[in-house]
């Protein structure tokens, strides 16, 4: 899962990229508007975190510009104004969720899961596909109730494709999805991760289009 | 005497007193006066007629020597006033009333005189009628006289005394109602909350008052606007610290969470960056405040600059040990200023500070002193990324963070060093260099700094 962090205290923003991180997102992290819009022209985000009150401007410009573009993308606001009419205004600006500072690092995770599983048309909180559950919240893994053992990048693959069953991703994409702007990528990393995902999960599951990309069967099939 | 309403009741009651007591004396002397005048005026009369009563025969003074028939008349308070005696020339008494006593009541031949006998004091008027060769003398006593004029007082003086007592009363009563408006006013402060600093009605108080309410009502007015200050500011402090504060917890929590060591290094490291700065926030929110609040004091020492800004940048180069290098020119450091030191530092750790976090490493700031036509600046340059043309307006507002701002910025320093800049009366003023970095002036009046480094070199004359 990606999203986008924008965020102008330095130490809070590399907090939440690193501490999000470990929660199984892949965070880009920017600190002023400009860069803000930039980067939610150029890239497809699962999600936003958004400070309020940035150098050039306010965060409220970037979501009205979002929303304008007809964007869906959910957008968690962050701010130290928390009072009851900037929670408010912020909801009503088209946010969709608001967390005053300081917040919990697991909460914000967690309230990120809800507004992607949301997005995603989905209300459990677990992904369901044929006898496979992926829970993203403890990043477990199970295939006819035994658990499998999955790697950070490997489990993000799996989460991408079991969020639309049929349709197909491919290696840019699930690139994009797994690994931030500063990260080094190797050129077959994604190739070695859904080789070891189909040694854990399994044959028939992860299936490949050839020249195209990676997806699963629709679960009715 | 404290309480207003004892010293009104006092003054009046003194002053009320002091006009009796004068009316009294006043009336005292005039009917004395006035008594003596018409008595002696009687004596004179009382003896005329008595020695034309004798000329004319009616009384015989040959007769002398039986006393006269005595009339005995009950004694009433000024019964019996005049006593008479008529003498003879070679001294023989030819005949005297019955109070008269039995010497003679004055040696005088004719005229007032007054003789003293037997203790009481006479009032004597002799007449001489020198065909018959008698002295008529008719006196008066002078206790009697006396007596007349105390009852005369005393009829005066006896009610006013039983009044006194109410006219206390009801200038009391007065006194107390006329400061009424007062005790309202009093009642209506007294009940009212700390936090209702709204105006007092004073349409329809007496116009004694409204100068009092009007400079409470202003009194409330200023307090108000410091207090909205003062929350505003609280407010803007509080919320400017919960980043930081996010920022540490967010730390913390990947510190505690994360097994991998490089991850926690960071993270533990990220804090230290964090406590830096939020230390450095709480340090700027106290200068500012100090400095609104005139904490400072204004008294204008001297400021030996190159000294002051030679100690402030080892203090700044100490925490930030990679930092830029400091240079000073020999003019600004042989420079004396006549502003308050405090002020001074203040103004000019700030300044240093921004230079110092915006420099890279490698490339030198430069402290200088430019002497323009009437004023004199103390400037410092650096070689940091300067600030946005579209800011510069902007960047001494409270909390303004603009685009190059570092991690260490919290947006107070301009501000603050702004503000210290105009305590201490000179004026800041930022611009980019063209080849790159800021440039600060610090600019004092020539006419004062001048004037200011005699007095201090001098030795402080005043």
């Amino acid at each position: 899962m990606r999203v986008l962090l924008v965020e102008d205290d330095a130490v809070l923003l590399n907090g939440l990229q690193v501490g999000l991180g470990m929660a199984g997102l892949t965070v880009e992290a920017v600190s002023n508007c400009a860069d803000a819009k930039l980067a939610l022209e150029t890239s497809a985000f699962d999600a936003v975190v958004l400070d309020l009150m940035l150098p050039d401007g306010s965060g409220l410009d970037i979501l009205e510009t979002l929303r304008q573009r007809q964007s869906k993308v959910p957008v968690l606001l962050l701010t130290a104004r928390d009072s009851v009419p900037d929670r408010i205004a912020g909801l009503d600006a088209g946010a969709d969720d608001y967390l005053g500072k300081p917040f919990d690092l697991d909460e914000v995770a967690a309230r990120l899961r809800a507004l992607t599983r949301r997005a995603g048309g989905h209300a459990t909180a677990t992904l369901h596909w044929r006898d496979i559950v992926l829970d993203p919240a403890s990043m477990n893994v199970t295939r006819a109730g035994e658990p499998v053992r999955l790697s950070r990048r490997e489990f993000s693959i799996l989460r991408a494709l079991i969020d639309r069953p049929g349709q197909i991703l491919s290696r840019s994409q699930l690139e994009e999805r797994l690994y931030g702007w500063q990260e080094e990528i190797e050129s077959n990393a994604i190739e070695v991760h859904i080789h070891n995902l189909r040694a854990k999960l399994g044959p028939g599951v992860v299936e490949t289009v050839r020249g195209v990309g990676y997806r699963i069967a629709e679960a009715s099939s | 005497m404290k309480s207003i309403r004892g010293r009104l009741f006092m003054i009046l009651m003194i002053t009320t007193g002091v006009v009796w007591m004068s009316a009294i004396a006043w009336i005292y002397f005039s009917t004395k006066a006035e008594v003596e005048r018409v008595l002696d005026a009687r004596l004179t009369e009382a003896a005329r007629m008595v020695s034309s009563l004798i000329t004319s025969q009616e009384i015989d003074t040959r007769k002398a020597g039986s006393p006269p028939a005595t009339i005995t008349v009950p004694h009433v308070a000024y019964d019996r006033q005049l006593s008479c005696q008529i003498w003879g020339f070679d001294g023989t008494l030819v005949g005297r009333s019955e109070s008269a006593p039995g010497q003679p009541l004055t040696d005088r031949k004719s005229g007032f005189s007054e003789t003293s006998i037997g203790g009481e004091t006479w009032r004597v008027y002799a007449v001489e009628n020198p065909e018959l060769g008698i002295r008529v003398l008719v006196g008066d006593n002078l206790r009697v006289r006396d007596r007349l004029v105390t009852d005369v007082i005393r009829g005066l003086a006896l009610p006013a005394l039983l009044i006194l007592p109410v006219l206390a009363g009801l200038i009391w009563l007065s006194v107390r109602r006329g400061l009424a408006p007062l005790n309202a006013m009093a009642r209506t402060l007294a009940t009212r909350r700390a936090s209702d600093l709204s105006a007092l009605p004073h349409s329809d108080s007496p116009s004694e008052i409204k100068p009092v309410i009007r400079s409470l009502n202003g009194l409330f007015a200023r307090v108000s606007a410091a207090r909205e200050h003062e929350r505003d500011f609280t407010a803007f402090a509080a919320h400017e610290l919960r980043t930081p504060i996010a920022g540490l917890k967010t730390q913390a929590q990947i510190a505690l969470g994360s097994s991998d060591e490089n991850i926690r290094e960071n993270a533990l490291r990220q804090i230290v960056v964090g406590v830096d700065r939020t230390a450095r926030l709480v340090r700027q929110l106290t200068d500012l405040t100090n400095a609104e609040n005139g904490e400072f004091g204004h008294d204008e020492g001297h400021v030996d600059v190159g000294a002051a800004l030679r100690e402030l940048a080892d203090d700044i180069r100490q925490q930030h040990r990679n930092a830029a290098p400091v240079s000073i020119s020999a003019e600004l450091a042989q420079l004396k200023l006549g502003v308050n030191p405090s002020l001074f530092m203040v103004g000019a750790r700030n300044l240093l500070e921004n230079a110092i976090l915006h420099s890279p490493p490698d490339k030198p700031m430069r402290c200088c002193l430019r002497r323009g036509e009437g004023d004199l600046a103390v400037v410092i340059e650096d070689c940091g990324p300067g600030i946005p043309e579209d800011e510069l307006p902007k960047v001494c507002d409270r909390f303004f963070r603009g685009r190059n701002q570092t991690s260490m910025g919290s947006g107070l320093g301009l501000a603050i060093a702004e503000l210290a800049s105009a305590r201490m009366g000179a004026v800041l003023h930022l611009e980019n260099r063209a080849e790159g970095g800021l440039r600060a002036e610090l600019r004092f009046a020539q006419a004062a700094t001048d004037q200011r480094r005699v007095m201090s070199t001098d030795g402080d004359q005043n």
